[in-house]
């Protein structure tokens, strides 16, 4: 029945049929006929100057269709930056161009050189292998300090430094954060790193170009969040392509992580190629190549100042960071140390002064982007490693210490632009308490030590603004896009139901959790209601999926877009039933007339609209179909508290996770099982960033780290059994599901909990041990208690 | 990969007749070899696999005691049917990397190999065992030649490889997070005469004996043994993870893990 299937339901994910019995269709599922293959010949060096590329003898190697170099692409568009930074003087961030294939220099290792295009990806390599380039290497640009001084390596010859921008938040508050550190009673100092992160989705990225001579349309298969996106900014800023030629289709996609929000080379390349050649080009990229082409996350460097009085009340925050960039400007990169980072560092504390100083630089190493959480976890990290240092200097619980802060009346205008519409973070506390046993702490600690094993218990909150956002409030800080999104209800005939969402599912779950709203406010089966998403001729123009926003802004839209098919059904009914419409009730899938036993049923209704011979065709046109957009007045505001204990092997220096617990309130929840296993992924990514994973170049810009030999992924054994509670509720004020999201809230809450739990081990064994970056390795950690 | 011919003998002298002509190389259970030929790190123009020779697969024990082991045996058929002859061994071939790495990965293929991170190469010092070759047999001792070196001819092959079997023994491997071979891995084998320490993924020479610790541990079997005893960083391997010192210090927690195991 309804209910069961109904919002709040845990149903089981419908999409896992396919994708467990390798019924998936994924882009690299895709094979045209005639299709040829692209390989990309990349630069092995990080930085350096192309004399001359000689593609002759690799031309006349078998099965070559074509090869292009960046001379090719003169002439045409650049991969564009979705989002521009004003710097603190008012100034526009520096914004180098980003050929799709190098021109005159190359940034990176793995910056593409040459494309060549064959009847066999053998073939294609071979080829490859046979172009000859005259190269000068360069120094490399690694790391960001040395990359900010004085007669620096530039990366990017015409722009005037290294420097992307130097952004100051809020800069009319820098004179009073400093006057108030200045005076402070106690000011914690902390500098730290923010590992750099490979996304390493399951499923590496693909692109198939496809061009019809006959008419002139394009179609571009990939692995994206967002279809709509890149048709735009490929269709518009790069190949010149006009929208109604266009079509972007991102099938099954098999994790993205951020790392497949954006536009890449690659694309448009295919897109190209395919018209250039006639023939439909394929490329697929190996693990290797993913390592040094698809953008890396996080990478800050950080000094965070916390300024509290006696009593342990925090009077100012200021930092600064350094934020990597690498070689050039991915998508989203220059927001996600700006906007999702600053407007984030007040967290779930009344903190009235804050400053936050970003300083983006340009690197030879990979461009840098958003990844799972974006801005959100670098603020929280810092944030709440600060907070719990600060707790041990002053000889305070750390628990204690952050409820003494917490914002507890909503809605609350932090210093930092953001407006919390609603929350109880009291609430999301003592149910961590609860459910992590805090109370039970010390028992725990003693059978450790009996082990002779040092445990420790971390603790900390987190808040994260989600859903991006308003359209017009992201567009003035920067944003070169909408951030609404868009749904269209088309009801069949005989009442079952298709909605296209702009929302893309690449591991969400969607496509069970958003005919469970539909079903809901219909009364009927979720089964007769399916979601169809990823191919821009099929769907609405949404913006995609990214920033835990599906649910919020594209659940909202098609909210939207039902409540709009429902009233028109209502008027139908009406008509029907010979009733008034202000009388028609819909339950459970039946019409009824209040206060009577009239009734007709959701598919008689449907069936009317489709075959409307008794029908109000002088009022309402025939059919049942809505499109709604939805822009959202806020962003919404989830958050919780998240505890983690650990054991470290005093000998070996090895940090064991012995449990992980963590309360959430995401406002209201459609299905909790998705939700947990969104959590459970977040929190195993970020046990992954506190514990294991790190991109390293090293100073001729080598990525060291480039295959599982050397970046440690999280495996089942390195994460505990979790236990996760969203039952803290305080839905979201302002979108019609009270939902707020919850995709990247574990991977923003759980680095600082590692990390305050091995501090917090080493600490009551004695160490004197105050921090330690992540990853915290055994060598790291070993290292740090015999420093 | 480039492209290449492969062969499928069902003897030992088939194989070796392969594997003479020009630019052939064996096949085992291509758990190394097959990344690096699809990273296009090698070209060999011939494989010779292995895997389907009667005679170098299977585990069983010799008149003498010794435990002889197919050269072309997988990990999985070691960890199954060698638990009852020498537990340690078994145990050390139930941990290298993951069922499908154990299910195709041979114990020739990782001695030819001599990763120095690998895993065997501990066990085959440790224990003084004899890599029997098509053409002779090569003292443990005399074998392991520097990482990746080895004893081995051009195009000759592990067929066996024989193990004394140890009165106690225990392989202790600290993992390398990433790869999850051993970032440290020692392995102790106590004979009537005498222990032998072997200790694999810290030296930058590969495997090593540590003789401080065998001729303290033959005096005093008891972890407490190895206490005065230091390891110098010097000659450590230092990578992405772990310094030289934190190898060295390893050396020493890893093989009194495996003294108390094996005194159990
Ligand atoms: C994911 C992964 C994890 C791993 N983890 C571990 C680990 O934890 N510990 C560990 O020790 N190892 C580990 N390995 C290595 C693995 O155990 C194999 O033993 C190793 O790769 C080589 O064995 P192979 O049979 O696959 O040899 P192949 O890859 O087929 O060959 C390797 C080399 O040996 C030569 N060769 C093969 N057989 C013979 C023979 N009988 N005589 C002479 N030469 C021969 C080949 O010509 C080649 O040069 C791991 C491998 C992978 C892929």
């Amino acid at each position: 029945m309804p209910k069961d299937g109904g919002i709040g339901a845990s149903t089981k994910r419908r999409e896992d049929v396919r994708f467990l019995t390798g019924q998936g269709n994924y882009t690299d599922d895709i094979n045209i006929a005639g299709q040829a293959y692209v390989h990309f010949l990349r630069s092995d060096m990080a930085h350096g100057r192309i004399n001359a590329i000689d593609t002759a003898a690799a031309a006349a190697m078998p099965g070559v269709v074509r090869i292009f170099t960046g001379a090719d692409f003169e002439g045409i568009g650049g991969l564009p930056c979705g989002w521009q930074v004003t710097d603190r003087f008012g100034e526009p961030m520096q914004e180098p161009a980003h050929p799709v294939l190098a021109q005159g220099k190359v940034r990176h290792v793995g910056d593409p050189i040459a494309a060549v295009v064959a009847e066999t990806p053998e073939q294609a390599r071979d080829a490859a292998e046979a172009i000859v380039v005259d190269i000068t290497e360069l120094p490399a640009v690694v790391d960001m300090r040395a990359a900010l001084a004085e007669g620096a390596t530039k990366v990017h010859d015409d722009l005037k430094s290294n420097l992307c921008y130097d952004w100051g938040f809020v800069e009319d508050n820098r004179e009073a954060v400093d006057a108030a550190i200045k005076g402070a009673h106690h000011v914690t100092t902390l500098e730290l790193v923010n590992n750099r992160l490979v996304a390493n989705p399951m499923e590496p990225r693909v692109a198939v170009g496809d061009y019809n001579r006959a008419t002139d349309e394009h179609t571009l298969y990939t692995t994206s969040q967002n279809p709509h996106v890149i048709r735009l900014l490929m269709g518009a800023f790069v190949l010149g392509i006009p929208e109604h030629k266009l079509r972007v289709v991102a099938p099954d996609v098999g994790g993205g992580f951020g790392s497949k929000i954006f536009h890449y080379a690659e694309e448009a390349f295919c897109t190209f190629a395919a018209k250039a050649c006639n023939r439909p080009v394929k490329w697929t990229a190996s693990r290797s190549e993913a390592f040094i082409t698809d953008a890396h996350g996080r990478d800050h460097v950080t000094k965070i100042e916390l300024a509290l009085d006696e009593e342990g009340n925090f009077l100012a925050l200021r930092t600064e960071t350094l934020a990597n960039m690498g070689a050039y400007l991915s998508t989203f990169a220059p927001s996600v140390p700006t906007w999702l980072h600053g407007t984030l560092m007040a967290g779930n504390y009344k903190t009235p002064l804050i400053y936050v100083n970003v300083k983006a630089v340009f690197t030879n190493t990979v461009p840098v982007d958003a990844y799972r959480g974006a801005g959100r976890p670098e603020a929280t990290y810092q944030l709440e490693r600060v907070i719990d240092k600060a707790a041990r200097e002053l000889g305070m619980d750390p628990i204690a210490l952050r409820r003494k802060n917490f914002v507890t009346e909503f809605p609350y205008a932090t210093p930092v632009a953001v407006e919390y519409d609603t929350g109880d973070y009291v609430a999301t506390m003592d149910k961590l308490e609860e459910i992590a046993d805090i109370a039970g702490f010390a028992d725990r600690w003693e059978k450790s030590q009996d082990d002779g094993k040092l445990r420790g218990l971390g603790v900390n909150c987190y808040i994260e603004a989600c859903g991006i956002a308003p359209s017009n409030l992201v567009g003035q800080l920067g944003a070169r896009a909408g951030l609404y999104d868009a749904a269209t209800v088309r009801v069949n005939a005989t009442g079952s139901i298709s909605v296209m969402v702009g929302a893309h599912s690449h591991g969400q779950g969607h496509e069970t959790s958003f005919p469970q709203v539909v079903a809901e406010m219909i009364g009927i089966d979720p089964s007769q209601v399916e979601i169809v998403h990823g191919d821009s001729s099929k769907i609405p123009f949404g913006m995609g999926t990214y920033g835990s926003r599906s649910i919020a802004v594209c659940g909202s839209a098609m909210v939207r877009a039902t409540e709009k098919i429902i009233n028109k059904a209502k008027k139908i009914a009406a008509h029907l039933m010979e009733a008034s419409e202000a009388d028609i009730e819909l339950k459970d899938g039946q019409f009824t007339v209040a206060g009577t036993d009239k009734s007709v049923a959701w598919g008689d209704v449907t069936l009317a609209a489709y075959v409307p011979h008794n029908y109000p065709l002088e009022e309402i046109e025939p059919g049942l179909e809505e499109t709604a957009f939805y822009d959202p007045a806020n962003f919404t505001y989830p958050a919780g508290a998240y505890a983690c204990e650990v054991e470290v092997d005093p000998e070996t220096g090895k940090v064991t996770i012995c449990s992980f617990a963590a309360a959430d309130d995401f406002g209201n929840i459609i299905n909790p099982m998705i939700v947990d296993g969104q959590v459970h992924g977040g929190i195993g990514q970020g046990i992954g960033q506190a514990l294991l994973e790190n991109a390293v170049y090293d100073e001729n810009g080598q990525l060291l780290s480039g295959s599982y030999m050397d970046y440690a992924m999280p495996r089942a054994d390195d994460v505990p059994f979790y236990v996760v509670d969203h039952s803290c509720q305080t839905p979201c004020t302002h979108n019609p599901l009270g939902v707020k999201g919850c995709g990247e809230a574990g991977a923003i809450g759980s680095p600082p909990a590692v990390v305050n739990a091995v501090i917090d081990a080493l600490q009551r064994a004695g160490k004197d041990v105050s921090h330690i970056d992540m990853p915290l390795t055994p060598a790291r950690v070993w290292a740090a208690m015999n420093g | 990969m480039y492209s290449f011919d492969i062969e499928r003998p069902t003897t030992i002298a088939d194989a070796v007749a392969a594997l003479g002509s020009d630019e052939a190389q064996a096949l085992g259970g291509g758990q190394t070899l097959i990344p690096t030929l699809k990273q296009r790190l090698a070209a060999p123009a011939k494989l010779v696999s292995l895997s389907g020779i009667a005679e170098m697969q299977g585990v069983c024990v010799a008149d003498d005691g010794a435990l002889c082991i197919g050269g072309a045996t997988p990990h999985a058929v070691v960890a199954r049917e060698a638990a009852a002859a020498y537990p340690a061994l078994a145990a050390l071939a139930g941990q290298i990397g993951d069922p499908a790495v154990r299910n195709r990965g041979t114990i020739g293929g990782s001695l030819a190999n001599n990763d120095p991170a690998a895993c065997y190469p501990a066990a085959v010092l440790a224990s003084g065992a004899t890599i029997v070759t098509n053409a002779r047999s090569i003292a443990a001792d005399d074998y392991f030649d520097g990482m990746f070196g080895t004893a081995l001819e051009e195009g000759e092959i592990i067929v066996e490889v024989r193990f004394p079997v140890p009165e106690a023994a225990s392989y202790q491997k600290f993992l390398q997070p990433a790869s999850r071979f051993a970032l440290t891995g020692a392995f102790v084998a106590k004979f009537a005469d005498g222990v032998r320490v072997a200790i694999t993924g810290a030296g930058e020479e590969g495997v090593f004996r540590w003789s401080e610790a065998e001729t303290a541990l033959s005096h005093e079997f008891r972890p407490d043994a190895l206490m005065d005893l230091s390891v110098s960083a010097d000659g450590m391997i230092e990578d992405l993870h772990g310094s030289k010192a934190y190898r060295a210090h390893l050396v020493k927690v890893m093989t009194a893990r495996a003294v108390a195991a094996a005194a159990g």
